[in-house]
């Protein structure tokens, strides 16, 4: 089966006064048609930095510096600006940004609000754009007359419901999810969780969903990325990573022990000491060298690279029996 | 009996909504209250870490702020140590902040950019007019900074706030209340800010110094997998009561009322086999507005339980069912014996988290 997506040796950093800061530094991956792989890391580790990167949009001061990004075999990073609007963008791959429903203005109508995206990369008619918003509306579960609400009229639930609604419109393949469900309640995250499944069922859709939290991941991710300091440090599939076997990086097993259980046994309740490394000046060797408690000579002194350690499963250590 | 520090009586806090000119002069007599906090109860005993639990919109918040003065109660009663605390001029509300404490939820915005850290902790000393040469009140600083692990205290007191993480700012935080000697601490969502590696480390942290100085804590949250790790009982609150009190393996374990269990339902595990299946919850739509809140039960739009008679009868009360487990639901046994396998096979919701138990 072909990729939809293949991202190879993506670097992308952001040139401040200070230096570069290598958010994204060597990361390749293959998204394949109805898959979710889920971005998993802590805060700073690149995943928001790698979805913009993506879509195309890495956030000022941040820049391409190598690699390419594959859309249907071709490289989007040196297409003009124009084409990747025209074609890709919306089109072919859309996002629902962290925190994009807090980001609705509260002065326009949520209709007005998603005519916008129409409007922007089509050429649809205005009755023809209502009757388009409010099929996708029915789609999330809401009722047409939302379009003439106030976002502040509207629930959190809601309004989360509306944005993936505008995500969906020009019939991407894939869409990026970045923290979709953070500032939701268990309840309502567990109802979008669902919505995203029937979604993606019914649109035949590929997803890349990322969040911090591990729990969430399990829920709808088939195969799990985990990132530190801007890297890849694991990649494999749902029932590898959450299964009986300890997955193969010690990061991920030190993440996985600090994620709270509710039938766990609270006690064992783990952290991670230290914190994640600055991204101007990484430390020497492997990246998580430093706070790894099974680190040893050589993780100090010479990167780990991203290799297959099973069939299908990815780790960037030198434990994986090549010590 | 045990001792109790703080002993929360009938207490409700209504809001009136806003109204613009227009509205005022047709008269408002329409008013619908914001009923944010309706008539809770609940004992916080010495030593103990109370956990708050509930939705956006549950009233835990408001709640949290009329135990710290923050608000006034519309009615109902506060005792703290024995003293009623309900209403307060202003000498008494500082005297008793001086008491109880509050750990804020973001730790990048509760502290002055333009403080030291020895500025942020000295801070309380000045407000409450602690008395003390300037040796003494950098003992006080540097004691508090070591109750946390701050350590070397020296070292942290002459950074600013921007060069540290969000633990440690969390820690600073911690400190800044401990330096008072209170006997009560107010925590709301004290670590949803923090990144999940460290969360752990700052639980820790405050339970070590709970333990070590024998205080009480309010621990305000949304997520229940935390506070089965960190607390001792806890309270449900739903759309401004509370529905289900008890010891916090028992509400998670075995929890009584059907809020409580759709809750739990909701909360993800960490474990494989879920990608295909759409969770069923237990729960319908969203919570309603504290404006409009539903006639008896007030669950009862949204229980799959729910038969006549929870939209009919008088709003059902706390009822002690077990060892100190409390529950306001009508049909909480009817419910326990349906589950039992009574009508068919067990629910898909019932089964699916059995995994992530093994």
């Amino acid at each position: 089966m072909n990729s939809l997506l293949r991202i190879e040796n993506l670097q992308m950093h952001y040139f401040t006064s200070k230096g570069a800061v290598r958010a994204i530094d060597g990361v390749s991956f293959e998204l394949m048609p109805g898959e979710t792989i889920g971005l998993v890391g802590e805060s700073g580790c690149g995943k928001t930095s790698l979805g913009t990167s993506i879509l195309r949009m890495p956030t000022p001061p941040g820049r391409y510096v190598s690699g390419r990004i594959l859309v249907d075999d071709v490289d989007v990073i040196p297409l003009p600006e124009k084409e990747v609007r025209r074609d890709i963008r919306w089109r072919k791959i859309s996002m629902v940004f962290q925190g994009a429903m807090n980001c609705l203005t509260p002065v326009y109508t949520i209709g007005r609000q998603m005519r916008e995206t129409l409007v922007e990369h089509s050429d649809i008619g205005k009755i023809d754009a209502t009757k388009l918003m409010e099929e996708y509306l029915g789609y999330v579960g809401l009722a047409p007359e939302i379009l003439e609400r106030y976002p502040h009229e509207l629930s959190g639930g809601m309004k989360q419901r509306a944005v993936i609604a505008t995500a969906l419109f020009l019939k991407p393949e894939i869409v990026i999810l970045d923290e979709p469900t953070t500032a939701l309640d268990v309840i309502v995250q567990a109802q979008i969780i669902n919505l995203l499944k029937k979604l993606k069922a019914r649109f035949k859709l590929s997803f890349i969903f990322i969040t911090h939290d591990l729990a969430l991941e399990a829920e709808i991710s088939d195969r799990i990325c985990v990132m530190y300091a801007g890297k890849i440090v694991e990649l494999g599939a749902n029932a590898r990573i959450y299964g009986a076997k300890a997955p193969a990086h010690p990061y991920t097993s030190r993440l996985l022990a600090a994620t709270p259980r509710l039938f766990g046994n609270a006690d064992q309740l783990q952290f991670i000491p230290g914190t994640t490394p600055d991204l101007i000046s990484p430390p020497e060797g492997c990246r998580f060298s430093p706070r790894c408690d099974r680190a040893f000579g050589r993780c100090f002194q010479e990167e780990p690279p991203l290799v297959e350690v099973e069939p299908g499963h990815m780790a960037a250590c030198w434990l994986n029996g090549r010590g | 009996m045990a001792d109790v520090i703080l002993s929360v009586k009938n207490l409700k806090k209504y809001f009136e909504p806003h109204q613009n000119f227009a509205q005022s002069l047709a008269g408002g007599r329409q008013k619908r209250l914001i009923r944010a906090v309706d008539d809770i109860s609940f004992d916080i005993r010495r030593g103990e870490i109370f956990g708050l639990i509930g939705e956006s919109g549950s009233g835990k918040t408001t709640t949290g702020k009329l135990v710290m003065k923050l608000l006034e109660p519309s009615s109902g009663q506060m005792i703290f140590d024995g003293e009623d605390v309900t209403h307060l001029d202003k000498e008494g509300t500082k005297a008793y902040r001086r008491k109880v404490q509050m750990i804020f939820q973001d730790p990048y915005a509760s502290m002055n950019p333009r403080f030291k850290i020895r500025d942020v902790l000295e801070e309380p000393l000045i407000i409450h007019k602690v008395k003390g040469s300037i040796a003494e009140r950098e003992t006080m600083i540097v004691k508090a900074l070591e109750e946390v692990k701050l350590t070397p205290a020296d070292e942290y007191m002459g950074r600013w706030p921007h060069m540290l993480s969000g633990g440690q700012r969390q820690r600073v935080a911690t400190a800044r209340t401990l330096i008072l000697n209170p006997a009560m601490l107010v925590a709301d969502e004290p670590v949803s800010m923090i990144d999940l590696s460290t969360r752990a480390e700052i639980l820790r942290m405050m339970k070590d110094v709970q333990q070590q100085l024998g205080l009480s804590y309010l621990y305000i949250t949304h997520d229940l997998s935390t506070a089965r790790y960190f607390t001792d009982r806890i309270a449900v609150m739903y759309l401004g009561r509370i529905v289900e009190v008890g010891r916090a393996d028992d509400i998670i374990d075995t929890p009584l009322h059907p809020y409580t269990q759709a809750l739990i339902e909701a909360v993800p595990e960490p474990a494989s086999g879920k990608v295909e299946v759409i969770k069923e919850l237990p729960i319908y739509g969203e919570i309603p507005s504290p404006a409009n809140i539903p006639s008896g039960c007030r669950f009862h739009t949204r229980c799959p339980y729910a038969v006549e008679a929870c939209a009919r009868d008088p709003e059902p009360e706390l009822t002690l069912d077990g060892m100190e487990h409390y529950h306001a639901c009508l049909r909480a046994y009817e419910i326990q014996e349906e589950k039992k396998g009574g009508k068919g096979a067990m629910p898909a919701w019932r089964v699916a988290p059995a995994q992530g138990r093994g």
